[in-house]
C-alpha cells in the first residue's frame, strides 16, 4: 500500500488533487482511497488531504500517520505544520517551491526522505495564466508513486479533466500542459 | 452487470436514490449530507428522475412532508445529518407510529456541543429510541448495498417502518473509495414498486393517519410497533440473503471477523470496523486470539445473534462512538452487556467511548484496547468503561 499525505490551504486544490489522484489510479485497476481531512473551512486555513493506493482492497478508514509520500503544496506551512511527521525513513517529499536547492535543503535539514523540489506555481502559471500548483504537483506524484506510466497518466488524467471540468472546457488543455510539463519537473535535491 | 466505480459515500447513497427513483424526497442541507439532495438536485435538473422533489425551509418540514407524501401513498425519502436529524425527532415518533416506510440516509454527526461537523453516532442515538429500523455501514459500499435493501424491508407488509441507513459523515461519506454499482434495471428490479395497502389518496376507502390516541388505544398502538420492530428481524435477514444471493456481497444482522477460536473481541458499528479489522490482523500474525464483531443492525437489536457471536469469549471491548452520559457506558454497551446476560455469561467487558467528534482511530488505538482486554483476561483489574483515544 502507497499512502500519501497532502498539505495545502485551502483554497489551492490539495483536496482536488487527492480526489484526481484517486481517479487516476483507480483508472489503472488500483484499490484507491482519496479524502480530505476537514477543519473549519476557511480560505487559506491548513488543511490536509490523503491517499491510500494498494493492489487488495483498503478497509483502514483512519488517517496517514507513517505516509510514503507528503506532497507540500504551500512551502510557508513548513514550520507552522510538522509536515514530515512520520514520513517513512524510505519516504519522498515533494515541496511546490522556486526557492534554490541549497534553501530548500536547509528546510528539510532533519528529514531522512528523499527530498523533491518542483515550482509548480510556475508550471501553472504559464500553462494555465495562474497558480495553480495543484494538478502539475498530481503529475509529480503519480511518477514518483510510480503507479502508472507516463503516457498512461496523461491519458487517465484527460479523461478526468473533462469529466471534472464539464462545465469549463477552456481549461483543459492547460491543464494537460501543465501536467505534461510537470510530469519530469520535480528534481531530487 | 454491475460497474466497477469510484465514488464517495455520498455519491454511492445519490447514485443508489437515482437509480431507485422515489416518489418524492423532501430535504434540508446540513453538512456532511448536503451533498446528497445536492446531486439529487441535479438528478432532477438533468431529468433522470422522475421524483418530486421539495426544498424545504428546515428539517422538522423535510421530515412532515415526507410523513405527508408517505401518508398519501407515495415511496418518501430525505437525507440529513446531526442537528437535522435533532430537528425531526419529533416527526422521527409519528412517522414510525404511523407505520410509514419511509427512508432516510443519515450521515452521522456529532451533535452540539461544541459545535462540530465531523462523526460521531450521537445523532442517531439520539433517535435510537424512535421507532426507526437502523442500519449501520463500514463503507461507501455498504452504504449503497443498505440503500438498496431499505425500502424492501421498510415496506414489508409485516413491518411497515420507517429506516434509516447510516454511514460515517466525511470518513465515508466525503471519501472516494471502490465501490460496485449495479445496473439500474437490477436496481429497479430488486427494489420492486411500492404497493401500499392502505393510502390516503385512496377514495375506494377513506382513512385517517395520525389522530389523536386516547388512552384506551395508545398501547395498543405500541404493541404493535413492537410486533412490527420484532418482526423486522425476520424481514432483515430475509432481504439480505436475497441481495446477497444476487449479488455475492454477504450482509446479516452481524458480520463476524476472525472470531473462530477468538479469546478477545471488539463488537463495534460503522467506519472504524474496517480499521479494527487491519488491528485484527496485525494481532493474529503475533499469534493473539483476537477477533472482531461488526453490528449492521442496531434497531431491531439482534440479541440472539450478539450473544451467539460472542459466546466463549473471555474478553469483549464493546465500542460505542456516542456518550449516553449515564455515567456507566453507551448505548451500545449496555444493549451488548444486556444481550448477553443470562446467555453467554462469564465475559469480561470494557465499553469504550471512541471517536467523538470526529477523534481519528488508527489501528494502533485498536492494539491498545486488545491489551487492555489481554490484561483483563489474565486476571487484571478494569473499568466497566473507559474513553479511548483522550487526553486526560
Amino acid at each position: 500500500m502507497i499512502e500519501i499525505r497532502w498539505h495545502g490551504r485551502g483554497g489551492q486544490g490539495a483536496k482536488t488533487a487527492a480526489l484526481l489522484l484517486a481517479d487516476a489510479a483507480f483508472a489503472t485497476g488500483l484499490y484507491v482511497q482519496g479524502f480530505p481531512e476537514y477543519g473549519p473551512e476557511r480560505m487559506g486555513a491548513p488543511i490536509t488531504a490523503y491517499n491510500r493506493l494498494d493492489s487488495k482492497p483498503i478497509r483502514v478508514h483512519s488517517n496517514i500517520y507513517s505516509p510514503d509520500i507528503v506532497v507540500i503544496v504551500d512551502e510557508s506551512l513548513i514550520g507552522p505544520v510538522d509536515v514530515t511527521a512520520g514520513l517513512k525513513s524510505t519516504g519522498s517529499v515533494i515541496v511546490n517551491t522556486d526557492r534554490p536547492p541549497a534553501a530548500v535543503r536547509e528546510m528539510f535539514a532533519g528529514c531522512t526522505g528523499a527530498v523533491y523540489a518542483i515550482d509548480a506555481n510556475e508550471i501553472s502559471t504559464r500553462a494555465l495564466g495562474r497558480a495553480l500548483p495543484n494538478t502539475p504537483l498530481l503529475a509529480a506524484v503519480a511518477r514518483l508513486s510510480g503507479i502508472m506510466p507516463e503516457d498512461e497518466f496523461i491519458r487517465n488524467m484527460r479523461d478526468s479533466f473533462m469529466h471534472k471540468f464539464s462545465s469549463k472546457p477552456e481549461v483543459i488543455e492547460g491543464n494537460m500542459n501543465a501536467i505534461k510539463e510537470a510530469w519530469k519537473g520535480a528534481v531530487l535535491l | 452487470m454491475s460497474k466497477r466505480d469510484r465514488l464517495s459515500g455520498n455519491e454511492a447513497v445519490a447514485t443508489a436514490i437515482r437509480q431507485i427513483d422515489p416518489d418524492v424526497i423532501a430535504a434540508f442541507p446540513i453538512t456532511p449530507s448536503t451533498e446528497i439532495p445536492q446531486y439529487i438536485s441535479s438528478f432532477k435538473a438533468e431529468g433522470l428522475i422522475g421524483t418530486e422533489f421539495v426544498t424545504v425551509e428546515s428539517e422538522h418540514s423535510a421530515m412532515s412532508a415526507c410523513i405527508g407524501a408517505s401518508a398519501a401513498g407515495a415511496r418518501a425519502m430525505t437525507a440529513t445529518s446531526s442537528a437535522g436529524m435533532a430537528l425531526m425527532y419529533e416527526l422521527l415518533y409519528v412517522a414510525a407510529s404511523d407505520r410509514l416506510p419511509i427512508v432516510m440516509a443519515a450521515v452521522n454527526r456529532a451533535l452540539s456541543g461544541p459545535i462540530n461537523i465531523n462523526a460521531d453516532h450521537s445523532d442517531s442515538m439520539g433517535a435510537r429510541d424512535s421507532g426507526w429500523i437502523q442500519i449501520y455501514s463500514e463503507n461507501a459500499q455498504e452504504a449503497y448495498d443498505n440503500m438498496l435493501m431499505a425500502h424492501r424491508i421498510a415496506e414489508h407488509p409485516d413491518v411497515m417502518l420507517p429506516v434509516m441507513i447510516c454511514q460515517d459523515g466525511f470518513i465515508t461519506s466525503h471519501a472516494v473509495e471502490n465501490v460496485v454499482i449495479e445496473d439500474d434495471s437490477f436496481v429497479k428490479g430488486f427494489v420492486g414498486e411500492y404497493r401500499p395497502e392502505k393510502y390516503l389518496l385512496n377514495p375506494d376507502e377513506p382513512l385517517g393517519v395520525g389522530p389523536y390516541s386516547v388512552s384506551i388505544f395508545y398501547m395498543e398502538i405500541k404493541r404493535q410497533q413492537f410486533e412490527a420492530m420484532s418482526k423486522a428481524r425476520a424481514v432483515i435477514a430475509q432481504v439480505s440473503a436475497d441481495f446477497t444471493a444476487q449479488t455475492g456481497r454477504e450482509y446479516g444482522m452481524l458480520e463476524k471477523y476472525r472470531m473462530d477460536g477468538a479469546e478477545l473481541a471488539i463488537l463495534i458499528m460503522s467506519s472504524a470496523a474496517g480499521t479494527g479489522k487491519d488491528a485484527v490482523d496485525i494481532l493474529r500474525a503475533k499469534g493473539v486470539k483476537a477477533g472482531l464483531v461488526k453490528l449492521r443492525v442496531f434497531r431491531p437489536f439482534p440479541a440472539e445473534d450478539v450473544a451467539e457471536a460472542l459466546g466463549g469469549l473471555k474478553a469483549l471491548g464493546i465500542m460505542d462512538r456516542s456518550d449516553g452520559f449515564s455515567a456507566c457506558g453507551g448505548p451500545l454497551g449496555a444493549e451488548v452487556r444486556a444481550a448477553l446476560y443470562g446467555k453467554a455469561d462469564g465475559i469480561r467487558t470494557i465499553n469504550y467511548i471512541y471517536g467523538l467528534g470526529g477523534r481519528d482511530m488508527r489501528t494502533e488505538d485498536f492494539e491498545h484496547i486488545f491489551g487492555e482486554l489481554a490484561a483483563m483476561r489474565d486476571g487484571g483489574e478494569a473499568p466497566d468503561c473507559r474513553y479511548q483515544g483522550v487526553r486526560e
